[in-house]
């Protein structure tokens, strides 16, 4: 029931998730966030089981913390893609795999913006545009029609504005809103969160 | 549902005339939604040996980095190329350690001999059981119309151009009666001094 989407440009990547944590047919918290920081450039999504999503965020982040401190600098987002590609993997075939579908979004100086797609079984794909969850059946229909490789800022927007109305109109589960984000050479910048309102389709019908 | 058939794979290998081609489709999905068609299922592990590896995507990824990892070792230790049949016995003896949790991929082997330049195709089932033939091997999602097309347009001693067209025509087709399979194709033609590498144009359904 959750969705995550994520659209390359030329020099950004664009994130939106959903916002609601549900379970079973009671929605808990209307306004979650389930991005995780990752460096000042990269930006992590995840989605699947409740607990294993936060519990691998944070491993993942500060892993990702720790080389840095180590290091003196950060890990590129190809770098941080394939560690959690790998920890993904080997947790796969042990007592305790993690359950959990995400998108990693980054920008790097040498390497431009990237998205990388990965689902709980660890396999991973860099990507121009990805989604995961239902609302990834109504959004990348929509994306593979509209999206070029060189789409602005405000295009992209307007095409996740598109994907997110779409499944306000057709997919069964509400999802209310989307938190939207972007990350590119300054960093991860927060958009206004996108509420779709859909007005309402109906054919005149003959009075009875 | 068979785990084997999750992602969707497809890949041929074939012999000619002191060369030899893989082929593979592109498409990367989770059963019946596309994620995307480049996702890449064959891999380079010597300047003429290549491995295709079709089955569990994650598998497949994670086979060609343990391998690339023993084949790194291999090449270190004994500071030269490794033949394409030891390879052989190396993937094998990758697969069969996991006997009873095996990774879900059934390789492909194609390359030459580095110092002979002696054609080899091979195949393995997911526990490592080794084929070696001398025409053609195939193996993926759409095994059966791959083995139909290969026995039909395959014949002895092609040289490059002709193994190139062979190799496409049975790819293409095959795939296109298979639901989870296809969304391109690429082809690698190896020789003793080139590797030509071309991307096939097919439907994207």
């Amino acid at each position: 029931m959750e969705f995550l989407i994520g659209i390359q440009g030329k020099d950004f990547v664009l994130v939106a998730s959903d916002t609601s944590s549900a379970r079973s047919i009671l929605s808990m918290k209307q306004d979650t966030d389930k991005m995780h920081r990752m460096t000042d450039n990269l930006i992590m999504l995840v989605s699947g089981e409740s607990g294993d999503t936060v519990q691998f965020a944070e491993f993942i982040s500060k892993n990702i913390q720790l080389y840095k401190m180590r290091n003196g600098y950060d890990l590129s987002p190809s770098a941080a893609a394939n560690f959690t590609r790998k920890n993904l993997a080997d947790y796969l075939r042990s007592r305790t795999p993690y359950m959990v579908n995400l998108l990693m979004a980054g920008y790097d100086k040498n390497e431009g913006p990237s998205l990388y797609f990965m689902d709980y079984l660890a396999s991973m794909n860099k990507c121009p545009f990805a989604a995961h969850g239902y609302g990834a059946f109504f959004s990348l229909a929509i994306l593979d029609r509209y999206y070029t490789e060189d789409v602005t800022r405000a295009r992209a927007v307007e095409l996740l504005t598109m994907c997110v109305e779409e499944i306000k109109r057709r997919f069964i589960i509400n999802l209310p809103a989307f938190r939207v984000r972007i990350v590119d050479k300054d960093g991860i910048h927060e958009l206004p969160t996108i509420k779709p309102q859909v007005s309402v389709r109906s054919i005149a019908s003959e009075s009875l | 549902m068979s785990i084997l058939e999750y992602n969707g794979a497809a890949i041929i290998a074939m012999k000619g005339r002191d060369c030899v081609a893989i082929a593979s489709d592109r498409r990367f999905g989770i059963q019946a939604q596309t994620v995307s068609t480049n996702f890449q299922k064959i891999f380079e592990m010597g300047p003429r040996l290549y491995i295709g590896l079709p089955g569990l995507a994650t598998d497949v990824q994670t086979v060609h980095q343990r391998l690339q990892f023993r084949l790194n070792l291999y090449e270190l230790r004994e500071n030269r190329r490794i033949k394409p049949k030891t390879f052989l016995s190396m993937v094998s003896n990758l697969l069969y350690e996991r006997r009873f949790g095996p990774y879900f991929v059934e390789p492909v082997i194609a390359g030459l001999d580095p110092k002979t330049f002696e054609p080899f195709i091979a195949s393995m089932d997911l526990i490592g059981c080794p084929m070696v033939t001398d025409d053609f091997v195939v193996s993926g999602t759409c095994s059966e119309q791959m083995y139909g097309m290969c026995e039909s347009v395959w014949e002895p001693n092609m040289d490059p151009q002709e193994l190139f067209e062979s190799i496409s025509q049975a790819l293409l087709n095959a795939v296109d009666r298979d639901a989870v399979s296809g969304w391109g194709g690429i082809v690698h033609i190896i020789e003793k001094d080139q590797v030509t590498t071309t991307e096939l144009k097919g439907r994207m359904d």
